[in-house]
């Protein structure tokens, strides 16, 4: 599957075992978006959150 | 009573989902948690999932009817530290099981209250000094000397922790944080620079069980071994030095799935973090059994008893 970055229009490729939540990144602007629906083929890509002071492991 | 939002989220994955008795709670889905997916797929033990930016969680709502959606054991998986311990919080008085407990969740995600844990358990770590404003963070660095090591007391992946090198490269840094608006700003978390090889131990300890560890080298250009931040990483032997302080370390927090940092000084083993929804990824490389697996046994057999 593929979709286009919504900021820079770039090409992003998405596996076949995406799954909701999971986080793609553009390879040219390095955006992330994040997986909120899969319809059969159809993804569908949300901004994802930035990084928090309070994330890690 | 479940929220409209929780009955969605339910709906999305299936109304099935409102009998299992483990659930796990997410709010990014990293290699991890897809690791974690497919391990609970491939052992056939029912789990409901739910991205905790989705939910609604009511004050007044039962512990039946949190079991019910919920079950009674909760895998809590959240990379932001506050958003899981409070959601731990919350299910804890919902009388679910939450692993890691909020209160491991409490010390691990914050290196204040680390240090004092292992200080209070006799578990050997970097000597550190606290300190509540500027002026008193430079004196705390004058006491060690150079260089120390400047670390906020929240976060992770290596985010912010700063060698300092000399006292004006210090008093910047520190006036740098002190005029900082972030909530943890004016708190230095100041600490003795350990002389060690260019490496460091990150063990993973899954309840009674160090399942794998490995050492992390720093790479050419930055001096922290941080996996995120590009350091190499070798198998490291699990000794039975090395796993009786790992172990003892990882009790001392309250137990579960957890990863046991360490570093080798001149005076053995320190442990100088320990992290409470530890990647795995790394450290996977170089153990014959699936970690997650091991993880999903874990909460398998503990939601039983």
């Amino acid at each position: 599957m593929e979709q286009k970055c919504q900021d820079c229009d770039a090409t992003m490729k998405i596996l076949d075992d995406v799954v909701v939540g999971e986080i793609i990144s553009c390879p040219d602007c390095g955006n992330e978006f994040e997986v909120s629906k899969i319809d059969s083929n159809n993804v569908t890509l949300s901004p994802a959150e930035s990084v928090g002071e309070d994330w890690g492991e | 009573m479940l929220h409209y939002h929780l009955l969605n989220q339910l709906e999305k994955i299936g109304a099935n989902n409102m009998s299992n008795r483990i659930s796990i709670i997410y709010d990014r889905v990293r290699w991890e948690e897809k690791e974690l997916f497919s391990a609970f797929e491939a052992k056939n033990i029912p789990f409901s999932k739910y991205d905790a930016k989705s939910l609604v969680l009511r004050s007044d709502d039962s512990n039946e009817s949190i079991h019910s959606s919920f079950g009674s054991s909760i895998l809590q998986r959240c990379i932001s530290h506050y958003r899981g311990m409070l959601i731990a919080h919350y299910l804890e008085s919902k009388n679910c099981l939450v692993v890691n407990s909020s209160n491991t969740s409490r010390i691990c995600g914050n290196k204040f209250l680390s240090t004092l844990q292992f200080e209070e358990s006799d578990i050997k770590t970097p000597l550190t000094l606290f300190s509540f404003s500027d002026k008193s963070a430079e004196d705390s660095v004058e006491e060690l000397g150079y260089p120390s090591v400047l670390k906020p007391i929240v976060g992770s992946w290596g985010r912010g922790v700063v060698k300092l090198n000399d006292k004006d490269s210090a008093k910047a840094l520190i006036e740098m944080r002190y005029n900082d608006d972030g909530l943890f700003s004016k708190i230095f978390y100041i600490q003795q620079h350990i002389n060690r090889p260019p490496r460091d131990i990150r063990t993973v300890v899954v309840g009674d069980e160090v399942v794998g560890a490995e050492y992390r080298y720093s790479s050419n250009d930055d001096w922290r071994t941080n996996f995120s931040l590009g350091a190499k990483v070798e198998e490291c032997p699990i000794t039975k030095d090395l796993e009786e302080i790992v172990l003892k370390a990882s009790k001392s927090v309250g137990g579960g799935i957890l990863g046991v940092d360490l570093m080798e000084s001149e005076d053995g083993f320190l442990v100088h973090e320990i992290n409470n929804n530890v990647e795995f990824k790394g450290v996977s490389k170089f153990t014959k059994e699936n970690i997650a697996y091991k993880i999903v046994d874990y909460v398998d057999n503990i939601s039983k008893r």
